[in-house]
């Protein structure tokens, strides 16, 4: 393989964040799991440690 | 796969999946039907809350309040969603849409939720607002419509998801695919999980409201509620979003400025815009200083930092190409010579400009711990999201319909002088209509009351004369933006379903540029640069930005000046 073909093909390698939204499914990911975990369970585990009344 | 199934559009150059157009039909329909319904509801509430006129008594007040605000915060919205998303993978990747048997299926379950959630309410004994917030309980088919509803929604926003893996298959598009579609995805990975959150929260809900479960704990309720309830909206922002790059690029021929700041900034919004929904619950106990302030004020403005940059973006990109078109004349002259009697630009251009000032000013307001104490429940919360999805997201949907009578439905628009003036009485009104709320919200007004006043009530409580005249201003102005819907509805529903068909000879009425596949049409010689001046690619974008800027900091300076006003710490 020569140097030029090399070459060409790192310039056109596609950085990591464009095939991050390039993939529908992993913004999907993304888009359920971070307000899951920082909106919705955290916010539950709080309720859920308030210490009943006796 | 026969050339049969699709048709393209001589006007526009879009090509539609002939299942999927029926489906984009439908679902748009039913929208507008629901927006009707709403509208009328939305009059009478106004009617009452307006303290000279108090129109309904307490209970038909509540009721309609309850059908207004589920038919337009949810009905209308996704219904409406739902037909962008089949638009903006099918018809903007130029592909057949996946499954169109199973779409059919989710419409079928959308309608029948509607329905039913309508009839339970219609029936007196569901009127618990859109919160249905337990342990007020409603007839179990309040929830049981929405259910249905969320479940045919679902199956549309797959059916969207789908639809992108055919095309990527199919290889319909190269590359990435448009950032309106773009958008379009945002709008459904928002919709997946708000409409998974609602099923986690109304499924317990109408098993406890059957009896079949002893209790429902209100401040779970209210957290997984919210996800429902506020991320619902967000989705309306990322659809109307997208529908401002899409119009700048039909009436335009507009490219984004940049497409990778844009898609970023949709990025952020996937992350972080649904986290917002904390702002609901900044005064409940229970939950930590941490959890509230990291979901508002820190995770919110990096959606809000979003919003922004779509708010320079698209008018810049919509100065870049008049400006290549000749428009060079001082800072504004791209402004001034943009075609303002045309309704698809006229609703979007106001629909950008409330959003901004009005809707996300205000929203950061309410989403900043210390100053959402002002106006918390008050009635600046309604005047804070009816900026925000009214102003925005169904002014941005209207101007975006003035673009699909011809293209999809294939008829001409009726009445064209009351489609011109259309968005300025549903702009101009709702924005006083907003800022009227906002103003008597700040004195205190609460949201949701029958009766201001707390007539003959035992803990009464004197207003200052401006919170009734505010309230005044807000009746009128509510009166005016109606007049501008029924001016949508009459104008839309004559053209789908008694208007001319587009011969090829006709014309829209109005100005619109040939579009493909969101494909930009105008890239100036030298690039964005080379159209602008003093080494700005759209400088009137920026100084707008910059009056913007300085606007929301004095907005916001003031509520902590006022917040220590009414909070003394002598």
């Amino acid at each position: 393989m020569s140097q030029e073909t090399t070459d060409a093909q790192a310039s056109e390698r596609i950085p990591a964040m464009q095939r991050i939204l390039d993939n529908p499914f992993i913004l999907l990911f993304i888009g359920v799991v971070f307000p899951s975990v920082f909106y919705i369970i955290w916010g539950i585990v709080e309720i859920v440690n308030i210490p009943l009344a006796p | 796969m026969s050339n049969e199934l699709f048709r393209t559009c001589p006007e526009s150059g879009l090509q539609f999946h002939r299942p999927a157009e029926r489906l984009m039909k439908a679902h748009a329909v039913v929208a507008v039907v629901i927006l009707l319904l709403g509208g009328i509801a939305a009059l009478l509430v106004t009617l009452t809350r307006w303290p000279a006129v108090h129109l309904l008594p307490a209970d038909r007040f509540y009721q309609l309040l309850t059908s207004h605000g589920v038919n337009m915060l949810i009905f209308w919205i996704i219904s409406f969603e739902i037909a962008i998303l089949y638009f903006c993978s099918s018809t903007l990747l130029k592909c057949r849409l996946a499954t169109p048997k199973l779409a059919w299926v989710g419409f079928g379950l959308m309608l029948l939720g509607i329905i039913v959630n309508n009839l339970a309410v219609a029936n007196g004994d569901a009127s618990v607002m859109m919160t249905s917030y337990v342990p007020m309980p409603a007839n179990p088919n309040f929830y049981l419509g929405l259910i249905l509803f969320a479940v045919g929604a679902l199956i549309g926003c797959f059916i969207f998801l789908a639809t992108l893996v055919v095309a990527k298959d199919e290889k319909t598009y190269e590359g990435s695919i448009p950032l309106v579609t773009f958008g379009a995805l945002t709008a459904c990975i928002i919709a997946v999980f708000t409409i998974a959150s609602g099923a986690i929260v109304l499924v317990p809900t109408w098993l406890w409201s059957l009896g079949y479960i002893n209790n429902i704990d209100a401040a779970m309720y209210r957290i997984v509620w919210w996800a429902l309830g506020h991320s619902s909206q967000q989705i309306n922002v990322a659809a109307h979003v997208s529908v401002w790059y899409a119009i700048a690029a039909i009436v335009f021929g507009a490219r984004p400025l940049s497409e990778k700041v844009s898609r970023t900034a949709f990025f952020l919004y996937i992350a972080f815009l649904q986290l917002a929904s904390a702002h609901h619950l900044l005064v409940d106990p229970g939950l930590s200083a941490e959890w509230k302030i990291f979901n508002t004020s820190y995770a919110m403005y990096l959606a809000v930092l979003a919003s922004m940059v779509h708010g320079l973006t698209v008018p810049g990109s919509i100065e870049v190409a008049q400006r290549a078109k000749g428009y060079t004349k001082g800072l504004f002259q791209w402004l001034q010579k943009a075609p303002w009697s045309n309704p698809i630009f006229s609703g979007m251009f106001i629909s950008l400009v409330g959003f901004g000032f009005l809707g996300g000013i205000s929203g950061v307001v309410m989403g900043t711990e210390q100053i959402n104490i002002i106006i918390h429940n008050t009635i600046y919360v309604p005047g804070h999201f009816h900026a925000t999805v009214v102003i925005g997201t169904t002014l941005a949907f209207m101007s975006l319909t003035y673009f699909l009578i011809p293209t999809l439905f294939r008829k001409q628009v009726a009445f064209p002088g009351i489609a011109k003036l259309q968005p300025y009485f549903f702009g101009i009104g709702m924005s006083v209509f907003a800022l009227a709320m906002m103003g008597a919200g700040t004195l205190g007004v609460e949201r949701r009351h029958w009766d201001m006043a707390f007539t003959n009530s035992t803990l009464a409580f004197e207003y200052p004369a401006s919170a009734y005249t505010l309230m005044g201003i807000m009746g009128v102005a509510g009166v005016v933006a109606i007049l501008g819907g029924a001016m949508y509805i009459l104008v839309t529903v004559t053209s789908v379903f008694f208007g001319k068909p587009v011969g090829s000879e006709s014309s829209y009425g109005f100005t619109t540029a040939r579009v493909s596949r969101a494909d930009p049409l105008i890239v100036p010689e030298g690039g964005h640069a080379a159209a602008g001046k003093w080494g700005f690619a759209a400088p009137g974008t920026f100084l707008l930005a910059i009056f913007f800027l300085v606007t929301f900091i004095l907005y916001y300076a003031v509520n902590w000046k006022y917040l220590a006003s009414v909070w003394p710490l002598s």
